[in-house]
């Protein structure tokens, strides 16, 4: 008895050791959807991971899991993640969505945190970035600089957040060049250089002269510079060495200060269930330098728009805005909300072809 | 709708450079696999080829020398399976598999300072007159030397397996080891020298995404062409001309179906997206109704004493 009870306090003990050992470094995970090499979005990603390393130092351990197919195997990945003592995980692609869903109710006492979803629970929060309002600048730029009028646009998936970056770039193409027409490709992948170069080309062949893209990897920019009189845009990152030609701009996601709070939040045990969405005015969406290539006034146009979707005086969706099959959706001066945003299916008025359901 | 934005002969010009990659990556294979040995490291080999050209070739500005270098790179890779599966006797499917992780992983390692890096272009064919004719110039004569190099490669292993007494041995070694052992032949000598064939080879369509279909370097930038390459294989029944004729057709398809969705077909574009997977199997499955079969030894270990 008395030995059972002297072995039953110190293996009280040892755990109550090993769980304060536990306690002393916040252990945070990612799991990447590409490689964090790919230039662009886990690239970024990978950036908020390293600052968050540097802003906390001795105090938190980063661990990451990279290329990670979306579905059930991404399950197995945060399975292992949290089974090895993270207490916090951040699943950055859309698809880790029920994924992190399942896990989380596996594990209550971990914190999860899923990029472009819009699936909360007690334990998961949920963050992104209005990448809308930067493809609002970056279809002013591509209204005003192509010759053919024909914009390429490489889709990854048929998901809201592509949709709506479609609908919004081209609105404010249509907006300075009423002319203006948009060639949709759907890559379904991420990322997939050679696929996504492809595409470039394909597109560049029939006309375009502006290729948008909305997959991770550098290589459509390689493909316009190769063909010549073509500009791209910098997707996630700024991929400023395919600049000033044909890069002209870029879409910059800083993850970065959003990461170092969510971890300072862990830490101090202030971390609730949020839905996180910021744009360019806090700073998660950043507009990369526009250069020379473009004009100076189309440069000033495009800067005046990113100063009025950054103070709020100004909505990327702002009626009158109809859809594409011609119902009405906003009114004279009306602007869109999150809700509708969130789960964006449609395209708008003027956009040729059908979202693959 | 507008189908005539699709230019034809850019077109077929474009599914050429496509299907170039996954064509040399699967005739290496093929020999390889004739010779009696599964090798499924062919995506790890493929992306080593693609970083060791693409660093050579930035470093030294000659594309010819990437290309050279990559071939190397595949082959020193596929030293690594030698040495598992012809002298350690180790399985072939775990050993190639390991080969395909440890390729990604040591590229991207190899690759850490070429990121963003643009390499030097490789010049294309140009033959006065010939590649300024109408439509058969772009077709036939317009492209970079690498493709030319892939179709020479087919018809040669083709001739060598049919017509040589090479091929006749390499055969020999993949259908019955133990026969061809006893008849003299140095099965081991024989099969190292096809894999290391076929290491060059998938470092070669490495070497062609990362210099001239992309052309960078990105990490993972193989993105799966070594698995296709390898399915390639099966379904051409070990035929050099049928696998020539399954890559363009996944190439090919791989283009048409970009160019219809540019071009706003009225086809849903999960269809188009799943076409060159579903096309290709369905006419090389088609084709190989004339009951061809695997090497009979394909896979299987090799020791001269058992």
């Amino acid at each position: 008895m008395k030995l059972t009870s002297l072995l039953a306090t110190a293996a009280l003990g040892l755990g109550l050791a090993t769980a304060a050992v536990a306690e002393d470094k916040t252990k945070v995970g990612f799991v990447y959807v590409g490689p964090v090499g790919d230039g662009g979005w886990t690239y970024e990603h990978n950036k908020g991971r390293l600052a968050v390393e540097k802003e906390f130092g001795d105090k938190v351990e980063t661990v990451f899991v990279e290329n990670v197919a979306e579905g059930p195997d991404s399950e197995r990945v945060m399975t292992q993640m949290a089974l090895d003592g993270a207490d916090l995980i951040f699943t950055t692609s859309f698809g880790y969505m029920d994924p992190t869903i399942n896990v989380a109710k596996k594990f209550p006492n971990v914190k999860f945190e899923h990029a472009t979803g819009y699936k909360q629970a007690d334990n998961v929060s949920v963050y992104s970035a209005r990448f809308y309002e930067g493809r609002a600048v970056q279809g002013t730029i591509a209204g005003r600089m192509t010759k053919s009028n024909i914009v390429g646009y490489i889709g990854s998936f048929p998901i809201p957040e592509v949709v709506r970056g479609i609908n919004s770039a081209y609105i404010h193409a249509k907006k300075v060049n009423p002319d203006v027409q948009f060639k949709i490709i759907w890559a379904f992948t991420w990322f997939d250089p050679a696929k996504e170069a492809d595409a470039a080309k394909v597109l560049i062949e029939q006309g375009a002269d502006v290729i948008l893209q909305h997959t991770d990897s550098t290589a459509p920019q390689a493909a316009a510079q190769a063909a010549g009189n073509v500009i791209t845009f910098g997707q996630a990152s700024d991929m400023s060495e395919y600049g000033p030609m044909p890069r002209v701009s870029s879409i910059i996601d800083d993850w970065a200060p959003y990461y170092i709070a969510r971890t300072a939040a862990v830490m101090d045990g202030s971390w609730t269930s949020t839905s996180t969405w910021d744009g360019i005015g806090a700073g998660m969406v950043g507009i990369g330098e526009i250069s020379d290539a473009v004009p100076a006034d189309v440069k000033k146009e495009a800067l005046a728009l990113k100063a009025a979707l950054a103070d709020g005086s100004y909505h990327a969706f702002t009626g009158p805005i109809t859809k594409q099959d011609g119902s009405a959706w906003l009114g004279d001066g009306e602007t869109a909300d999150d809700g509708t945003l969130a789960g964006m299916n449609f395209y708008v008025e003027g956009i040729e072809g059908d979202i693959p359901q | 709708m507008d189908l005539s934005a699709i230019n034809p002969v850019l077109l077929i010009a474009s599914l050429m450079v496509a299907a170039t990659p996954i064509l040399l990556a699967a005739i290496g294979e093929l020999v390889v696999e004739k010779a009696g040995v599964l090798n499924l490291g062919v995506e790890g080999m493929m992306i080593v080829g693609a970083i060791s050209g693409f660093a050579i070739s930035v470093e030294t500005g000659s594309p010819w020398l990437g290309f050279l270098a990559a071939a190397i790179g595949g082959a020193v890779l596929s030293l690594l399976f030698v040495l598992l599966t012809q002298v350690a006797l180790a399985n072939q499917v775990a050993s190639g598999l390991a080969l395909t992780l440890f390729g990604l992983g040591f590229s991207s390692l190899m690759g850490q300072g070429y990121v963003g890096v643009k390499p030097p272009q490789m010049d294309k064919l140009n033959i006065p007159v010939l590649t300024d004719l109408p439509v058969i110039g772009p077709i036939l004569f317009g492209h970079d030397p690498v493709l030319y190099l892939g179709i020479a490669l087919t018809a040669a292993v083709w001739a060598m397996l049919k017509y040589t007494r090479m091929g006749l041995v390499l055969r020999a070694v993949g259908e019955n080891h133990d026969a061809a052992h006893a008849l003299g032949y140095k099965v081991v000598r024989i099969r190292i020298m096809a894999i290391m064939f076929g290491g060059a080879c998938a470092g070669l369509g490495g070497a062609y995404i990362s210099l001239i279909r992309v052309p960078q370097w990105t990490e993972g930038m193989t993105a799966g062409v070594g698995w296709i390459a390898l399915a390639l294989v099966v379904f051409a029944s070990w035929k050099p001309w049928r696998a020539l004729l399954g890559a363009y057709l996944f190439g090919g398809v791989t283009v048409v179906q970009l160019n219809l969705q540019a071009a706003g077909v009225a086809i849903p574009v999960e269809y188009l997206a799943m076409s060159p997977y579903l096309i290709t199997i369905l006419v090389l499955v088609i084709l190989s109704a004339d009951k061809s079969r695997a090497p009979a030894s394909l896979g299987r270990i090799f020791h001269a004493t058992h």
